[in-house]
């Protein structure tokens, strides 16, 4: 953002602390992701940089902690990450079919009560997640789902599905209603239309829902923390009790793994809204 | 006669009006049919739960089943002078079932929250009636009231009969501090004692100020964004959306590392001269660490509320305003800033809602003096497993976000919340 050459000096010097104050605030917003990853290759066993790794001494570096997280053997990673990703993959499926049923049909201008359903609908995601955490466990203690992979995968749907019912929503915002309208006149039967027409439209809405459904579930801890027994421990659990009890940098090494898979995602996120966007900019 | 010629029929010969209705209704019907899976699962899974969790905060029937016949019999005490020979029978009666059933112990203590020292009293009763001690042809009364003087004194029956309703708000009393006290009257706890009112204003002042500093920080880079060109801002937000999509705990952990003493911050403090090297400032376990921690984890949702509404700001609004004679200052201020009000009330609102309900990092980072109401319902489900008052607490920190989520559903409308 260059100045025009005759701004005022005390204007300029307002746009230099600006700049200052905006790039402080990126610093602090992304910064502290990065120093987990020099700290998982400590060869040492604190969570501080060693005088060896600030001269940038080889031997202070290390992959034993990668190791330790893949072959150690009192390490339950393994177990918590195959049933991170189970639960994950169930709970985003069920959470995209019943979002996306459900946005279509709030999106209908036919829709009775929409303002209080659609309330409902979210209120997941704004009542805070402790609340949710007893109610879903009393629920599924009662049914006799606690501690069972089904507990969780039903709990976690009910905690992504609003994710869905929002980017559907919002997708379909900008959706030409009548070409269902053709296909329909064209002799298409309401479930053909939605398979060939609607849904491909939609996908990027649907998708994107879908990866705010998987990052739900699979960041999920306060939930699972009532519902998991010990065969059900996810990797969010895990790293809660490391965190609270033994801070070992295996969990930084997880944690780095973790940030790689993050800004997977938002690649894949981004890429769909801009794909979104532009379908949408055709559609007008 | 001319409204009936006027009105326009269907090919079928039906009014059109009639069959628009009907086709309209067929709709309504259809949509509401899509919605239907959803809303069912979540009323049965989520919404009648949190409604057991309000009958089980007020619910005190355990001790009213255990005790039917005294309360009948108390019915007809005044409450005031120790009760007669009828409410004494019918207690040693309902006490030796539960001797029977071997639940005794649970009505001590239950009734020795209501009154101290009621714990040690009905269990030396209860050796008299496993002992067959007490002779049930002469005078109950008077054989009770020899097993501890604490059973001739009449405030221990008035604590009895105070338990009698199925129903109390103890529970909620508990959540500020206040109890019912012997005569029944509302009252509060000692001053050294008011531990819950501490952590509710701490949760306010906790959620207000992460709030503000979210409002702070995050209005600068969301109108940076907004006005830079599209290369540029596309480059920065990712400094805003990975943030955003990176797991909880391990932003956690990297505040953890940064904050302890030996961290990275203190380090850069000591390498300034700030603060002395055997001096180290503990930022973790207490406030400090609640704030930093929390203020990074939920910038990004201040920021793309007030993105999205930045954006649609014309940049020519302020060049109008400008060229009309106002100084850079007057016409961001006059022009501006009303303009980003609505994602002002977004983001805060937003934040606030997440921000009072928080749990993950203050139990991490927040040390004792850091904690909030989440983590006080965490430790009575796990801990004290007084999941009455755990639900209590709960549906009072409820009632207060889903008078935030209104306010949030009037002024925004939650189908316009914008995610990323």
């Amino acid at each position: 953002m260059a100045l025009p050459s005759y701004t005022e000096t005390r204007y300029r010097i307002w746009h230099y602390i600006y700049i200052a104050i905006c790039t402080f605030v990126f610093f602090f917003l992304i910064a502290p992701l990065f120093v987990i990853f020099p700290l998982s290759f400590n060869a040492e066993e604190f969570l501080v940089f060693s005088e060896g790794m600030k001269n940038l001494d080889p031997d202070a570096f290390s992959f034993r902690w990668y190791k330790d997280m893949i072959y150690g053997t009192k390490n339950p990673w393994g177990l918590a990450a195959k049933n991170s990703f189970i639960i994950a993959i169930f709970a985003t499926i069920g959470s995209i079919i019943l979002g996306t049923l459900a946005a279509l049909g709030l999106s209908s201008r036919h829709m009775p009560y929409k303002g209080i359903i659609m309330a409902t609908l979210i209120s997941p995601m704004i009542v805070p997640l402790i609340i949710s955490g007893v109610a879903i466990f009393f629920f599924m203690a009662k049914v006799g789902l606690a501690a069972t992979h089904t507990g969780i995968v039903l709990a976690h749907i009910i905690l992504g599905t609003p994710f869905v019912v929002i980017t559907v929503t919002a997708t379909l915002s900008g959706f030409d209603h009548s070409v269902t309208r053709a296909a329909a006149s064209l002799g298409s039967n309401p479930v053909n239309t939605f398979m060939k027409v609607t849904l491909p439209l939609i996908l990027p809405g649907v998708i994107s829902g879908g990866l705010f459904a998987f990052v739900t579930s699979f960041d999920e801890v306060v939930v699972v923390l009532f519902l998991a027994g010990l065969e059900n421990t996810t990797i969010p659990i895990q790293m809660w009790t490391g965190l609270r009890e033994q801070l070992s940098p295996t969990i930084l090494a997880v944690a780095t793994c973790l940030i790689i898979l993050s800004t997977l995602i938002l690649i894949s996120a981004e890429l769909l809204r801009r794909r979104s966007e532009r379908l949408r900019g055709i559609n007008r | 006669m001319s409204s009936e010629t006027k009105q326009i029929l269907t090919t079928d010969g039906i009014p059109l009006e009639v069959s628009l209705k009907k086709a309209e209704k067929k709709n309504k019907i259809k949509a509401f049919l899509l919605v239907a899976p959803l809303l069912l699962f979540l009323i049965i899974t989520y919404v009648f739960p949190i409604g057991e969790m309000f009958s089980r905060s007020i619910d005190d029937k355990m001790i009213t089943n255990m005790l039917p016949k005294t309360f009948k019999e108390m019915e007809k005490w005044d409450g005031q002078e120790l009760p007669s020979e009828e409410v004494f029978t019918a207690f040693y009666y309902d006490f030796k079932v539960l001797v029977e059933k071997q639940e005794h112990g649970k009505l001590g203590q239950r009734l020795n929250k209501e009154k101290n020292g009621f714990n040690s009293i009905t269990k030396k009763l209860f050796r008299q009636v496993k002992r067959k001690k007490i002779d049930e042809s002469s005078s109950i009364k008077d054989q009770i009231m020899k097993v501890h003087k604490r059973w001739r004194n009449v405030e221990y029956w008035q604590a009895i009969k105070r338990t009698a309703p199925p129903y109390t708000m103890s529970k909620y009393l508990k959540g500020v501090d206040m109890y019912y006290a012997a005569d029944g009257s509302i009252t509060q706890v000692d001053e050294d004692r008011r531990i819950h009112r501490i952590l509710w204003l701490r949760t306010l002042e906790i959620a207000f100020f992460v709030t503000l500093f979210c409002f702070l920080m995050g209005y600068p880079i969301a109108h940076l964004l907004a006005t830079l060109p599209m290369k540029y801002s596309n480059l920065l937000m990712i400094c805003v959306l990975l943030p955003f999509w990176t797991s909880l705990l391990v932003r956690t952990a990297s505040w953890m590392i940064l904050l302890q003493q030996q961290g990275v911050v203190n380090d850069f403090f000591v390498m300034i001269g700030l603060v002395a090297d055997d001096n180290r400032p503990e930022m973790m376990y207490n406030k400090v660490g609640t704030y930093v921690a929390m203020t990074q984890i939920l910038l990004p949702f201040m920021v793309l509320p007030l993105y999205s509404v930045m954006k649609t700001i014309s940049p020519s609004l302020m060049r109008a305003g400008k060229s009309l004679g106002g100084t850079p200052f007057v016409a961001f201020w006059k022009v501006y800033f009303p303009l980003t009000i609505p994602g002002i009330g977004a983001g805060c609102l937003l934040v606030f809602i997440l921000a009072i309900g928080y749990y993950i990092t203050p139990a991490l980072v927040g040390g004792a003096s850091g904690t909030l109401i989440s983590n006080q319902i965490a430790f009575h489900m796990k801990q004290t497993l007084d999941w009455s008052f755990a639900s209590a607490m709960g549906l009072m920190l409820l009632s207060g976000v889903l008078v935030i989520y209104w306010i949030y559903n009037k002024l925004v409308g939650v189908d316009n919340i914008k995610l990323g």
